[in-house]
């Protein structure tokens, strides 16, 4: 056997904090050879991004690293900081999971691409525009000598994933180390960059480093797997052979965790709980005094029609529109058509008029840390709706109500007296559908509750979700763009696409036979075939 | 970006307006009037006096009045200093404001940015600490407190220079009133640009400078000091206003013929025009610098371009 490119050897990281040593890797050792892709495979905190982080040596100052990282045999945590900077971006390169945060706001894409070049000496002047010009060209971006000389945020996320790719490529390097690069984008366009990420690897030889959440993505493009539990490697092996036979039990976990299961239609002739005709949202994108002003329009006349007990679907990439619809539904935001919620025509009523009917469709946010008071209890979280809707409650009745809600989501009623801060994420999602749900809604508008989750909590939320619907009769509005997530959960499926709808139907019809070419596409991009 | 110019020129009326109408009835509200010497005057000649300046009008007619002379350009002239208009005494304190409050701006960015990065650099160190100390106490004492400390320190026990006066700008009456005006303005610019600094410094981009193989020096001059700057150049326009309010107690302190001396003793001697014409000048001041901040922010980043 040759000798491993990159060996990492017994790696602990510790973490001195001013409250105690957190240890984040403890003892981890795996190989990568040259040209072979080995993916990184874990849930937050698994201590996969401080490890592949480790590596460059670009951990902060308070971190504390044993063991050894040798490449090409030389041990790099006993390097010196100036050899360092020679490896890096030449012969190691990292590209990162925020494509939108990752490149210099202020300075040009192209100017950024040179610098590694020039740093490195492999090109400089004219040479190393040109040669930049060559390597956004490689990685798809278009009118590549125009491009150059754009600013990030002329670029979209996908695009400056590839600018980010581009330079990370610029040395041609022996290594590429990719930190979740695909995880802020849409599926379609991770899909092109894993495309291209592939191409790249072929053509320049390099090995890669591929740290995911994402075991869809580790099928289809790692060599071998390694992973990754609260900073200890729990298994490792081929591909084929982990997923084919998980010996570990967390990684028979994780590989269950995908989401599974579907939901039975309702009978078509249950009564409609919601309906919209013809519902379009504009944003105005410049108010100009004297002239009409320019509209964005963001849905672009939707027809709608929720019966009880139904769950719908909602999919579609970032900017289709989905999150709008659904609080245009809930008049959260300006609409024009009609909206029918029960018996009450909703477009006809102002604030005020709605706020009788809101305890009856409530909502719950993707972002579990956003969305939450910070400066609240829980307790408080919960009851504050009741306060606003059910007055006549006192203090010992609206209290039961918390605790009846709390272990309906399966959360020990002694935490609401606690801080949103202190819980986990898949907490907080748990906290805030507890916070609906002490409302007795009949109806939920669920907006991408479970994607800032991991996958094994996803399936917990998405459990919870099921058996509340059973038990209560709810219906769901259920948007998201994880396609495996809407195929568990909803009997119905409506894929949005620039505002407006392209195709609907019952989920099996649509994951089964999906007739237009972008619902086909999307499929394709997020592996679905394969996670049933 | 002309017409973006020309738009905040107008958005500036209504701001005018309201500081205009504002001072106007403020200062009318004060006890006392223009004429109230130590010895009362003889009723004619008072009555004469009011009737000369239309103050015997009813405050309505005197607001419009007012609105409109200043509409031509006209300040009126001023009570106390018989013989010259309002207009013609703003011209012969500003240049000396002017270079008292620019040179304080200058000092203060040329002290306080440097001390901001090199606290960010260190943080938590002794340097930091020092710094960081030291900006707070600049902060904490107010200038009244800190000009005749210096003027006694200075002045009269080390008679290093001179505790007062102008002396047509010489250079060692200038140094001792800039350090009393920019010394709030260094602690306040030191602490922004450390906490900018630091939290650019722990952005996502300078992770990736790093990982190009940058060498710190590159990092910190090529990635980090330019976007460090936008928050403290946005402070630029409040610096101004904060340097023009001290400029007025600093002035007065050592004794130096600038606006804020005559605003001082404008509203000391209830002479309505001065007071009123210093406060329009400096209103219209800072709204032109808060302006031209803005347009300084936009040629900084990109992703701000006043293009409509």
């Amino acid at each position: 056997m040759t000798t491993p490119l990159l060996e990492i050897d017994n790696l602990s990281v510790d973490f001195q904090l001013p409250d105690g040593t957190v240890a984040a890797v403890k003892g981890v050792s795996f190989d990568i050879r040259a040209g072979e892709t080995v993916a990184l495979v874990g849930e937050s905190g698994s201590g996969k991004s401080v490890s592949s982080t480790a590596t460059m040596r670009l951990l902060p100052d308070l971190a504390r690293t044993h063991g050894a990282i040798r490449f090409h045999g030389e041990d790099l945590l006993a390097a010196t900081p100036r050899r360092m900077r020679r490896i890096r971006g030449n012969a190691i390169s990292m590209i990162f999971q925020e494509p939108m945060t990752s490149l210099n706001p202020l300075h040009r894409i192209g100017a950024q691409i040179i610098e590694v070049l020039t740093r490195h000496n492999k090109a400089k002047g004219r040479a190393a525009r040109t040669r930049a010009i060559e390597l956004l060209e490689q990685v798809g971006i278009p009118e590549p000598e125009r491009r150059i000389d754009s600013y990030p945020h002329e670029l979209s996320g996908g695009q400056r994933q590839r600018a980010m790719i581009a330079m990370a490529l610029a040395c041609e390097p022996e290594l590429l180390i990719a930190d979740e690069p695909t995880t802020a984008l849409d599926v379609t366009v991770q899909a092109q960059i894993l495309q291209l990420l592939k191409s790249l690897q072929a053509r320049y030889g390099m090995a890669i480093l591929f740290i995911t959440h994402d075991l869809g993505i580790v099928r289809h493009f790692a060599d071998r797997v390694c992973v990754m539990r609260r900073g200890e490697m729990v298994e490792r092996g081929s591909t084929a052979e982990v997923f084919a036979n998980p010996r570990h039990d967390y990684t028979r976990m994780l590989i269950d965790a995908e989401p599974r299961g579907g939901k039975s239609s309702v009978e078509a002739s249950a009564p409609v709980l919601l309906e919209a005709r013809d519902l379009r949202v504009r944003f105005a994108l410049k108010k100009r005094l004297f002239r009409p002003s320019s509209y964005f329009e963001a849905v672009r006349g939707i027809d709608l029609t929720i019966r009880r007990g139904q769950t719908v679907g909602v999919v579609g990439e970032s900017g289709s529109g989905k999150s709008t619809l659904g609080r245009a539904l809930l008049r959260l935001l300006k609409s024009s058509g009609n909206i029918r919620f029960d018996d009450s025509d909703l477009s006809a009523l102002d604030g005020t008029g709605m706020r009788p009917l809101r305890s009856r469709l409530q909502v719950v946010f993707q972002d579990p840390f956003g969305s939450l008071s910070p400066r609240l209890t829980v307790g408080e979280v919960i009851s504050e709706g009741l306060r606003v809707h059910h007055p006549e409650l006192d203090r010992r009745q609206r209290e039961r109500r918390v605790i009846e809600a709390l272990e309906e989501v399966a959360l020990d009623p002694a935490m609401r007296q606690r801080y949103p801060h202190e819980f986990s994420g898949g907490q907080r999602q748990r906290i805030a559908i507890a916070r609906a749900l002490v409302l007795k809604p009949e109806f939920l508008l669920l907006d991408e509750p479970t994607s800032a989750l991991d996958r094994s909590v996803q399936v917990t939320v998405i459990e919870l979700l099921r058996n509340l619907q059973a038990k209560y009769g709810l219906t769901y509005l259920f948007i998201s763009h994880d396609l495996a997530v809407v195929r568990a959960l909803a009997d119905t499926v409506m894929v949005m696409k620039s505002g407006q709808v392209v195709e609907q139907g019952p989920t099996e019809d649509i994951f089964a036979n999906p007739r237009d070419a972008y619902t086909r596409e999307l499929m394709r991009a997020a592996f679905v075939d394969d996670a049933a | 970006m002309l017409s973006y110019t020309l738009k905040r020129l107008l958005q500036a009326i209504p701001t005018m307006l309201i500081v205009i109408t504002i001072s106007f009835f403020l200062m009318r509200i004060a006890p006392g009037g223009p004429f109230d010497g130590e010895r009362a005057l003889p009723p004619e000649i008072e009555a004469n006096l009011m009737a000369a300046y239309h103050l015997d009008e009813p405050l309505p007619m005197q607001y419009l009045r007012y609105m409109g002379n200043l509409l031509q350009g006209d300040f009126g002239p001023s009570f106390k200093y018989k013989d010259f208009s309002v207009t013609e005494l703003i011209m012969q304190g500003f240049p000396v404001s002017l270079e008292i409050g620019g040179l304080a701006i200058l000092l203060a960015l040329l002290l306080g940015l440097p001390l901001g990065v090199i606290a960010a650099l260190k943080r938590n160190s002794t340097i930091d600490y020092l710094v960081m100390g030291t900006a707070l106490a600049g902060i904490a004492i107010p200038n009244f407190v800190i000009a005749p400390i210096l003027a006694l320190v200075f002045g009269v026990l080390l008679a290093w220079l001179p505790a007062g006066g102008w002396n047509g700008g010489a250079l060692p009456n200038l140094v001792l009133p800039v350090i009393a005006l920019s010394i709030q303005q260094i602690a306040y610019i030191a602490r922004m640009m450390r906490a900018s600094m630091i939290e650019v410094l722990g952005s996502h981009y300078i992770r990736t400078a790093r990982a190009k193989g940058l060498a710190e020096s590159q990092v910190i001059w090529r990635h980090a000091l330019r976007p460090a700057l936008l928050p403290v150049t946005s402070y630029l326009g409040p610096a101004v206003a904060g340097i023009i309010t001290g400029s007025v107690v600093i002035e007065q302190i050592f004794g130096i013929p600038g606006i804020g001396r005559y605003f001082v003793q404008g509203a000391l001697n209830r002479d309505y025009t001065l007071v009123m014409g210093t406060v329009v000048f400096y209103g219209a001041l800072i709204v032109l610098m808060n302006l031209l901040v803005d347009l300084i922010y936009s040629a900084l980043d990109p992703q701000i371009r006043h293009d409509d």
